[in-house]
């Protein structure tokens, strides 16, 4: 048993687990109130939006692609929920749609012409961004009703925040760790050779993961104005960074279709109370981005070291 | 009559000059088990290419069931009239687990419970194959050692679900298992070929084949040269049947000179096993045995030392490579003819800190006139050459740069003959001058260039012949195990 | 007759049509303006574009080595090198040689934390860069807070100084661009980066020194995302903590509008020049036109995506 919980494999899994651990307990420790229903209410508030980006993130992933628009994408969906879809459900819904759509049209266009999709998802962060500012111009718009009640939920005994980011981990996990084409959608990461010889469409497993990342861009979106009650095309535009620390302190690879749904869930949650943490330490504000890169090193430093002991 | 499973008829199949296969007829019966065996680039490669789909022939007749798929075959054709192949290369995904593995060979594995399902079904075809596997189900194929994961490639290609299963090709199944369980799979192919199925073996350890075959085709040069009932072949018969015909004349007088081993420097020394590899200064040493036997790595060690990485021996004195795999290990596709050749002397091409293009120009034209490299024009794109040429060109690098000791890691696969007699004569001549050579060679008659051989298997050096003692019968012999 | 061969070699040259799309634009700006202000807006130009330029030419180099290798750190040491370099000189003319030597430090620093990230720690060229942004951009937020600092007069003269409506760093910065191509074609070090770009296993066993020439790339880079720093701030009278953002993809833009491969082994300096100053014209003809600033992004998008997917599929053969 103690054989097993040491081995590689076991503390690579028990890393984004026991990282978000560390931090609940360190601020428990400046501020024992700080971890009450309230506290983690108040301190998770913005757990949500990040923990839904962080899956789409982890969607690309998946399929050896990074995402580097998924800030500006979210900040699209944002601005149209502020606006077209509380002004008129139809057509924001509609426009959402597209949105997923376009998503799986950039994954078309990466497999098709074999395209580094850093560069083609950096261009679109730019038409994102273009298309969020001409929806919405200067921040401001309202959030339709039914979003805000979401977000403005009171569940028992476990805050909001937490209840979501497991109903959302959990979800995923199913999708795409347990069902039988999800199997499918991590071989194409894992050897897109095998999975093309098996018969298998590699093309519509990139444009399904590339929607699913649509989908919850989408999602983020919507729970983000739900709780600002206000869009703004720059309301995410550090989620691209988050997103993409948030799945590797989960435990997922850049390359090999390796990935953790409940690790990105996880590493999102530890990613929001990172800031928290600061304030109690008291460290000034201007280290926040700083202590994200320096988190980053160190995870993928001991991820190196447990690695090692492995070969 | 029964009807054949497969029915080739003069399958050909050419890849520019080389001709792979070169009208091969061949036949499996249902409940046969049929031995493939010949010396590397025989064919046997891609004939199972073929015969699984992933190779389409330039023509020929692929009767499968008795009808002819010629045109419309493919993998999905073959999948669906249960053909399965083995591959010697994984394929497996090593990001998922064994269960989730065999659930990308069976697209009606879904729905509620396939997990637990699927993970049934490979494990009770693990116990029936290798009893005593230690493999879970749930196992994530990427920390399996390789010889468990060539069993679950293995046990899934004989799981079955709605499809069909006629015939199972085994392309070296028991390169990484041990004896015990290659004895366990072997016993396996026997059991079910007696229940009606048929497989195809390919191996290297010719008691295997001899052992437990029906019938035994030998491929040499892309031709059947033999096919019969196993019983009539013995050890002895067979490796006289797979060897080349050698034009002796050609080479003989390359063969001449009979060098005195250590009257010069050594100036490479590795260890191997309980061998030793030992290069004296202007010798050319063989490295004989099958593909894959641990030459490569043997010459990537000599190549490392020598550049101060990890030490695995004793090299004194500069090196320089001639790869054989062109596309991966050599050429560089956007540079021109001169630039791939000069990339090699880059340090020596240099005037006032810039490389002089008169220098590298100059180095171009003399390797041009010296290795005859067919080209108008030596500025036009490395990929204009022919292969032939293109290799020219590799090894005009190594010979361009101020390497004493030149590796050669079989860089005359799929060169034609005028070629290759130039260049043996440009090697005898560099090694006059002082050059050693090591040179790593998949075909017999170039073993007849070196003075001195060494014969891999498995990694390591398995027989140390001299220049008077080396037969073609005893390279064979040393490559192939006696059993497994 | 002897003009076709030269047209026909033109239009083979990859860099070719970032100079098209540049002259192009800016015909169709003056055309629109009924040719006033052409002059200007061509001074105005190259003087932006010298920036994107010195960071072009150091992500060229770390693109070339082939695919996955990308800086995203620019940004980060272009603010962290600006802010240090105005705090450290106080607006005093005489320290400005210290200022650009402890500046052009700070991207050596950087340069070598990036690599030993890769290196030592194995982490893809794209992850590494970008965690060490995080720290190199946090060091310059913590470190110039409340930056209020004027460059000194001397390196502010400079950065703006023009010459018959041509900017002088313009021209410093044009003689670098062809020092810098000289390096790519006629040095061990270009060759190697090239040779790496087509084939990193190849031009190991061709004898290259694989890792020293990727340390000196990313080194390179940095230095001069560094060097990008100290002139922007002396232009844009002081630093400015977010002065580097536009850099992150103004620097891939360019390269790859410039015809350099994102597969690797194929680069030009001269294309960088002609991009950056497209995509200025771009956004000036588009400013012209009345375009909001929401179409500007779109269109620089749009581009962008269209470019990579005509230039994409270059992939060596197999």
């Amino acid at each position: 048993m103690i054989a097993y919980l040491t081995s590689p494999k076991a503390l690579r899994a028990a890393l984004p687990a026991v990282s978000f651990g560390i931090i609940l307990l360190i601020i428990w420790f400046y501020s024992p109130f700080a971890v009450s229903y309230m506290g983690l209410n108040l301190m998770l508030q913005y757990a949500v939006p990040i923990t839904l980006a962080t899956i789409a993130q982890m969607f690309i992933i998946t399929v050896n692609d990074l995402d580097l628009s998924i800030g500006s994408f979210v900040g699209l969906t944002a601005c149209i929920g502020a606006t077209l879809l509380a002004d008129t459900p139809i057509l924001g819904i509609l426009a959402l749609a597209a949105c997923v759509a376009a998503y799986v049209a950039v994954g078309a266009l990466i497999h098709w012409r074999n395209l580094p999709s850093i560069v083609v998802t950096l261009g679109m962060s730019f038409v994102w961004l273009g298309i969020a500012v001409l929806v919405l111009p200067t921040p401001g718009g309202t959030a339709p009703g039914w979003v805000k009640a979401i977000m403005g939920l009171k569940t028992p005994f476990v805050p909001f925040p937490i209840v979501a980011a497991a109903v959302i981990g959990i979800v995923v996990h199913f999708a795409l760790m347990r069902s039988s084409y999800g199997v499918v959608l991590r071989g194409a990461g894992g050897n897109p050779k095998a999975i093309g010889r098996a018969g298998w469409s590699l093309l519509k497993t990139k444009m399904v993961m590339f929607g699913a990342a649509g989908f919850f861009g989408v999602l983020s979106g919507l729970a983000l104005i739900g709780l600002t009650s206000a869009g703004d095309a720059h309301i995410a535009d550090r989620y691209t960074l988050f997103t993409i620390a948030g799945v590797i302190l989960g435990g997922g690879e850049f390359v090999g279709g390796r990935v953790s749904p409940i690790g990105a869930v996880l590493g999102a949650l530890t990613l929001a109370l990172t800031p928290q943490l600061m304030g109690f330490m008291k460290i000034p504000t201007d280290w926040q981005i700083g202590a994200l890169g320096g988190i980053l090193i160190i995870v993928l430093a001991l991820r190196v070291l447990i690695n090692r002991r492995e070969a | 009559m029964e009807r054949n499973i497969v029915s080739f008829e003069r399958v050909a199949k050419h890849f520019g000059a080389v001709r792979a296969l070169d009208g091969v007829d061949l036949n499996v019966k249902p409940g046969e088990c049929l031995g493939l065996v010949g010396h590397n680039g025989a064919g046997k490669s891609t004939l199972m290419n073929v015969l699984a789909g992933t190779l389409t022939p330039d023509t020929g007749v692929i009767g499968i069931h008795g009808k002819d798929l010629k045109s419309s075959y493919g993998v999905p054709k073959a999948n669906e009239n249960g053909i399965r192949c083995v591959f010697q290369e994984l394929s497996l995904c090593p990001n998922l687990t064994v269960a989730e593995n065999a659930r990308i060979f069976h697209p009606s594995l879904s729905g509620w419970g396939w997990k637990t399902k699927t993970g049934a079904m490979i494990t009770e075809k693990l116990d029936e194959i290798f009893p005593g596997h230690g493999i879970s189900s749930g196992d994530v194929v990427g920390d399996l050692k390789i010889g468990k994961r060539q069993m679950v490639e293995i046990a899934r290609a004989f799981t079955l679900t709605d499809t069909p299963l006629h015939l199972v090709i085994l392309d070296e199944p028991t390169s990484s298992l041990d004896a015990i369980t290659a004895r366990q799979l072997l016993e396996f192919v026997r059991k079910v070929v007696g229940d009606g199925l048929s497989c195809i073996l390919i191996s290297h350890v010719l008691g295997e084949v001899l052992e437990y075959s029906d019938r035994i085709v030998v491929m040499k040069d892309g031709l059947v040269v033999s096919e019969r009932p196993a019983g009539d072949f013995d050890r002895n018969s067979l490796v006289a049947e797979m060897g080349n015909v050698i034009e002796m004349d050609e080479i003989s007088e390359h063969q001449e000179r009979e060098k005195l081993r250590g009257t010069t420097a050594v100036v490479v020394e590795v260890a191997s096993g309980t061998q030793k590899l030992q290069a004296h200064q202007g010798e050319i040493i063989g490295l004989a045995g099958l593909a894959g036997h641990g030459q490569t790595g043997m010459l990537l060690g000599i190549y490392e030392t020598a550049f101060g990485g990890k030490a695995t021996g004793n090299v004194n004195g500069p090196v320089a490579l001639v790869a054989g795999d062109r596309q991966t290990d050599g050429i560089f596709h956007l540079w021109s003819i001169a630039e791939n050749i000069g990339v090699g002397s880059l340090s020596r091409m240099v005037r006032r800190g810039l490389i002089d293009p008169v220098a590298e120009a100059a180095i171009g034209e003399t390797w041009q006139q010296r290795i005859k490299i067919k080209t108008p024009d030596m500025n036009n794109n490395i990929l204009s050459l022919s292969g032939g040429n293109q290799q020219k060109a590799l090894f005009a690098r190594a010979l361009a740069s101020d390497a004493e000791i030149i590796l050669m890691d079989d860089p005359m696969r799929g060169v034609d003959v005028g070629t290759k007699l130039e260049v043996y004569d440009l090697i005898r001549d560099e090694a006059e001058k002082g050059r050693t050579f090591l040179w790593y060679t998949t075909e017999m008659d170039e073993l007849y260039n070196c003075d001195h051989t060494y014969v891999f298997r498995d990694g390591l050096i398995v027989a140390d012949l001299s220049r008077e003692e080396l037969t073609e019968e005893k390279i064979l012999h040393s490559s192939f195990k006696e059993t497994a | 007759m002897n003009s076709l061969p030269i047209f026909k070699r033109l239009v083979e040259k990859p860099w070719i049509w970032s100079y098209v799309g540049m002259i192009v634009v800016w015909l169709a700006t003056i055309s629109y303006t009924g040719g006033k202000g052409g002059a200007d807006v061509l001074t105005a130009a190259l003087s932006f574009a010298t920036f994107t330029v010195i960071v072009g030419i150091g992500q060229m180099f770390v693109i070339t080595t082939g695919p996955g290798n990308v800086d995203l750190s620019i940004p980060a040491t272009i603010s962290f090198s600006g802010a240090v370099a105005m705090k450290i000189m106080d607006g005093s003319n005489s320290m400005l040689l210290i200022g650009l030597i402890v500046s052009l430090g700070c991207g050596l620093v950087v340069g070598v934390f990036n690599y030993m990230l890769i290196r030592v720690l194995r982490i893809p060229p794209i992850i590494a860069t970008l965690s060490s942004s995080f720290l190199v951009l946090s060091t310059a937020i913590a470190y110039g807070r409340g930056l209020k600092i004027k460059p000194p007069g001397l390196l502010a003269e400079f950065a703006t100084a023009q010459i018959y409506g041509v900017p002088i760093l313009a021209i410093v910065v044009a003689g670098f661009a062809v020092v810098m191509g000289v390096v790519l074609n006629r040095t061990i070090y270009g060759r190697s980066v090239l040779a790496i770009g087509q084939n990193m296993r190849a031009a190991w066993l061709a004898g290259i020194k694989v890792e020293k020439i990727r340390f000196a790339t990313y080194v390179l880079s940095a230095v001069l995302a560094a060097l990008c720093g100290f002139v922007l701030a002396g232009f844009s009278g002081g630093a400015s903590l977010n002065m580097g953002e536009e850099y992150l993809l103004g620097s891939i833009a360019v390269v790859v509008i410039g015809g350099t491969s994102v597969a690797g082994g194929k680069a030009n300096v001269p294309g960088i020049w002609g991009a950056a100053m497209f995509m200025f014209l771009l956004v000036t003809m588009l400013n012209t036109f009345g375009a909001s600033a929401g179409v500007r992004l779109i269109l620089t998008g749009l581009i962008i995506v269209t470019v990579i997917t005509i230039a994409g599929g270059d992939k060596p053969q197999r």
